[in-house]
């Protein structure tokens, strides 16, 4: 066998320690992360089959739908209000400039339907219902619960996964429909009520501008997709959390931060995707 | 634990979430359910300036159509717009001519129809052989620019 030497005269002995150290961390990360992509899936594909089998089961979702998406309603509402009327307010501002203030209705809904609307409500979502679904799925990791179920026979990944992606998935779009239609209205208490733009000028821009294929089902579409992203997220790191307390608040942080940035950059990927230019 | 109260308010949060994807649907995107019957025009126009598809086609500023495409008509090198018009309004004199306007100074712009005079009407993909180009502002303003003496010449 051949030893290769590095003169210890060039590069001092420590620096070669630390060099070694780094790639060997640099490789670990990546083995970590292909595993980390693995476990996703591994994870994905029975939560899937028992998205499917608990079907049979529609009470379930509903309990779910409750604490997923009823608890999420009131949030989602106040905050698609004030970012309306927000919106309202320095769209106004900046289109009085160009005296194009009857633009404002069109602008509002376009930003709410195609982005603001699917983005914010995803956010909120995330901090809202994502973080408690991974607190309580790590809980219940943590008290071996599922160990307990699986012992039962019964599939964790019917009882617990399934109707929790099902009921993400579904509260998602409504909740981000009414986010945008809150937020229309805020511009419009702003618009209309508070500076004067003519109500009929409002609501018919809107109506000419806006298509209901290209922006309204896309929103709806991207909406549908971030409900799979942050679900998914939350359920992955609440179902693999370390059962100790301090391990479920690390996930709880992981699935806020990591579905945060998803969402971010999976709109930046949807966007260009959908509204690819004039056509 | 599972109580007739969960399932109605469950319900109402459903229920609110497709009434807001109606009230977008209906009020804020010009959805139209179940195609309404209509028929296609297309027009040359030598110069369409900034029409887009999904501009509206209208007589006497009313709506009647929209535009849903256009492109190049590679025998004339013209612009060949393809417009739908609503089933309503299918007597169209077959001398009707097509113009593309402006809203306002600086706003959208549109395809105009000015019916003419005669009985026969235009069937579904007719040709609107009577159009009228957009006025180019850059033109305009450098037909103004450089007129005058060179005009008085003439």
């Amino acid at each position: 066998m051949v030893r290769y030497r590095i003169s210890t005269r060039l590069i001092p002995m420590p620096m070669i320690y630390a060099m070694i150290r780094t790639i060997g961390e640099l490789g670990a990360r990546t083995v970590g992360m292909v595993r980390w992509a693995g476990k996703g899936a591994g994870f994905l594909l029975p939560s899937f089959l028992g998205m499917l089998a608990v079907l049979r089961r529609p009470r379930l979702i509903i309990q779910q739908l409750y604490s997923v998406g009823v608890l999420s309603m009131v949030i989602i509402v106040i905050a698609g209000f004030f970012v309306g009327m927000v919106l309202g307010l320095q769209g106004y501002i900046q289109l009085s400039a160009y005296k194009a203030e009857s633009a404002l209705g069109l602008g509002v809904a376009l930003t709410l339907s195609r982005e603001l609307g699917p983005v914010v409500t995803a956010l909120l979502f995330a901090g809202r219902a994502g973080s408690a679904l991974t607190a309580e799925i790590g809980l219940m990791r943590a008290t071996e619960q599922l160990a307990a179920m699986e012992m039962m026979a019964v599939n964790p990944y019917e009882r617990v996964i399934g109707p929790r992606f099902w009921a993400g998935i579904i509260s998602m779009p409504l909740l981000a429909a009414m986010f945008s239609v809150v937020g229309i209205y805020g511009s419009w208490l702003v618009g209309v009520g508070q500076f004067g733009i003519d109500h009929g000028i409002f609501w018919s821009t809107m109506e000419a501008g806006v298509d209901f294929g290209e922006d309204i089902l896309n929103g709806v579409v991207k909406s549908a997709i971030f409900g799979v992203v942050v679900t998914g997220i939350a359920l992955f790191e609440g179902y693999y959390a370390k059962p100790t307390s301090e391990g479920v608040s690390r996930a709880t942080t992981r699935t806020v931060v990591n579905s945060s940035l998803c969402i971010l950059a999976l709109d930046y990927l949807l966007t260009s995707l959908m509204f690819a230019g004039p056509a | 634990m599972f109580s007739k109260a969960l399932e109605f308010i469950v319900g109402l949060f459903v229920l609110l979430g497709l009434a807001a994807l109606a009230v977008l649907a209906i009020q804020v995107g010009n959805a139209t359910f179940g195609n309404t019957d209509s028929y296609d025009l297309t027009a040359n126009f030598e110069n369409i300036g900034g029409l887009n598809v999904r501009a509206p086609v209208s007589i006497g500023g009313v709506r009647i159509g929209r535009v849903t495409a256009i492109e190049l008509d590679t025998e004339l090198y013209s612009a060949r717009v393809t417009m739908t018009i609503e089933a309503t309004y299918s007597e169209l004199p077959i001398d009707t001519s097509a113009a593309i306007l402006t809203s306002g100074l600086l706003g959208a712009q549109f395809v105009g129809l000015l019916p003419g005079g005669d009985f026969e009407y235009l069937a579904d993909g007719d040709e609107i052989e009577l159009t009228q180009s957009t006025i180019q502002l850059e033109n305009l303003i450098g037909r103004f620019m450089f007129s005058g003496p060179e005009s008085d010449s003439e």
